[in-house]
């Protein structure tokens, strides 16, 4: 049975990605890649990566789409076609794919438990996590634990990549007239305003859920800084830009994205002031289990608060962008 | 059973390699940045794939399991998809520049434009 589904999700995948590859209209392209992110969640989570599946759900199939829609918005959604570049992409990839098979045929195979993935430290973090950490959720123990550091540096990445989409597109819509409203706000579309009024506060309370749970089942700060990052999303496309900036305006979350870094970056000096290593709980608390708690739901919040703030940031710019053109294509 | 064993291999390969066409193959950059998403999820679900462990559980330790797919993966690949919307929109925004400064996504007309001056 669970071979099945594995082989029905990933032919599945398969037949999206090559209509994706084929079709020449750009939003259907966008669709379907909305569809190709469920899918590959679903397959995550028919292979036990629950926390993994959770997050494609919320990236792959929520923002991502909309992102790339914002800009197809601009830049309109017909592709050229170049057939002479296309017989040579396709000789050059079926060489390349040969290659990448072949050297499958001397992979362990798929599941077995004596593949050296399984033997150096996954037995270690399955065995040990519970005493050392005290937590049920070995992903989330070693993300936020073991392998802080990593996490400490994407969080970092997120943010620069937040700063780098600020500093190409933010500047610019500083200079919008203010009574523009938002262009998918549409006062007409009563099911839509409803729907989404009613929908916002479970969205808000299931992030909180998912933040603060994190430790005992699938969830944690990446998840949740998604989530509620979409609830906003989800306010302002009903309502329009100016009904969220009301709340939460530029320059707060822009201050809220660099605070996640720095509570993390805080949470690991207090480390070493405990007197233990930078990013080492054990000393926060009495015992070293409490300690590892205190850091772990310290350093989640961090990694919250910043997710969520980058993904609404560049939302924000995103739709002032496209309120810009709507106001250029009007005046001229 | 070579297929069962080494079908998700396979498919990830595929996947992969229509990621990678779209990269080489379209002269727009929306559809580059849409085969680049391709290509990552495919890398993806090949750290996932590696992590299964046949009859483990989801690496939440329970009373009721004592096998358990291997977490490390996971953990790489949470963050990764994470970062992976970051840079994408950071891809977006520099798509969004170029248009502004060109007026075109399409990779012909920006190579034109740029021998003209």
């Amino acid at each position: 049975m669970e071979l099945i589904l594995d082989i029905t999700l990933l032919s599945l995948l398969l037949v999206t990605a090559v209509y994706i590859a084929w079709t020449r209209d750009l939003f259907a392209a966008v669709m379907l890649a909305g569809i190709y992110g469920l899918l590959s969640a679903s397959f995550f989570m028919s292979m036990g990566a629950v926390d993994v599946a959770f997050t494609e759900a919320a990236v792959g199939a929520g923002i991502s789409p909309l992102l790339m829609l914002s800009t197809l918005a601009i830049c309109g959604r017909a592709q050229r076609a170049n057939p002479q570049r296309a017989i040579l992409a396709l000789i050059s990839v079926t060489v390349v794919g040969l290659l990448l098979i072949s050297a499958t045929l001397e992979m362990p195979a798929f599941g077995s438990p004596d593949a050296p993935a399984h033997l150096h430290v996954a037995p270690r973090y399955l065995t040990d996590s519970m005493r050392e950490i005290g937590i049920p959720n070995v992903v989330t123990s070693v993300l936020a634990s073991y392998r802080a550091f990593d996490t400490l540096g994407e969080v970092v990445v997120i943010f620069t990549a937040g700063l780098g989409v600020l500093s190409l597109l933010g500047l610019q819509g500083e200079t919008l007239p203010r009574q523009v409203q938002s262009p998918m706000a549409e006062p007409s579309h009563l099911v839509l305003r409803v729907v989404g009024k009613v929908l916002v506060p479970p969205i808000m309370l299931f992030a909180l859920y998912v933040q603060f749970h994190g430790e005992y089942g699938p969830g944690g700060g990446f998840q949740a800084g998604v989530i509620f990052a979409v609830g906003f999303i989800l306010y302002s496309l009903v309502f329009g830009l100016d009904a969220v900036e009301r709340i939460v305006n530029r320059s707060l979350v822009q201050a809220l994205a660099a605070l996640g870094v720095l509570v993390y970056g805080t949470v690991g000096v207090l480390g070493i002031v405990s007197g233990r290593n930078y990013l080492d709980y054990s000393g926060l608390a009495g015992d070293s289990v409490t300690g590892q708690h205190l850091g772990i739901i310290a350093i989640e919040l961090g990694v919250g608060i910043t997710v969520a703030a980058v993904m609404m940031l560049v939302f924000f710019v995103f739709s002032a962008q496209l309120v810009r053109g709507r106001v250029v294509q009007h005046a001229s | 059973m070579l297929l069962s064993a080494l079908y998700n291999y396979w498919v990830v390969v595929l996947l992969m390699m229509t990621g990678l066409y779209m990269v080489i193959a379209q002269g727009n950059l929306i559809k580059k940045i849409i085969g680049l998403n391709v290509f990552q999820t495919s890398v993806f679900i090949f750290y996932i794939s590696v992590g299964k462990v046949t009859g483990g559980s989801a690496p939440i330790l329970s009373q009721l399991a004592t096998v358990y797919s291997n977490p490390l993966p996971h953990v790489l690949i949470l963050t990764a998809i994470v970062v992976g919307i970051a840079t994408t929109a950071l891809a977006l925004a520099l798509v969004l520049r170029i248009r502004q400064s060109y007026g075109s996504v399409e990779e012909q007309d920006i190579l034109t434009r740029d021998s003209q001056c």
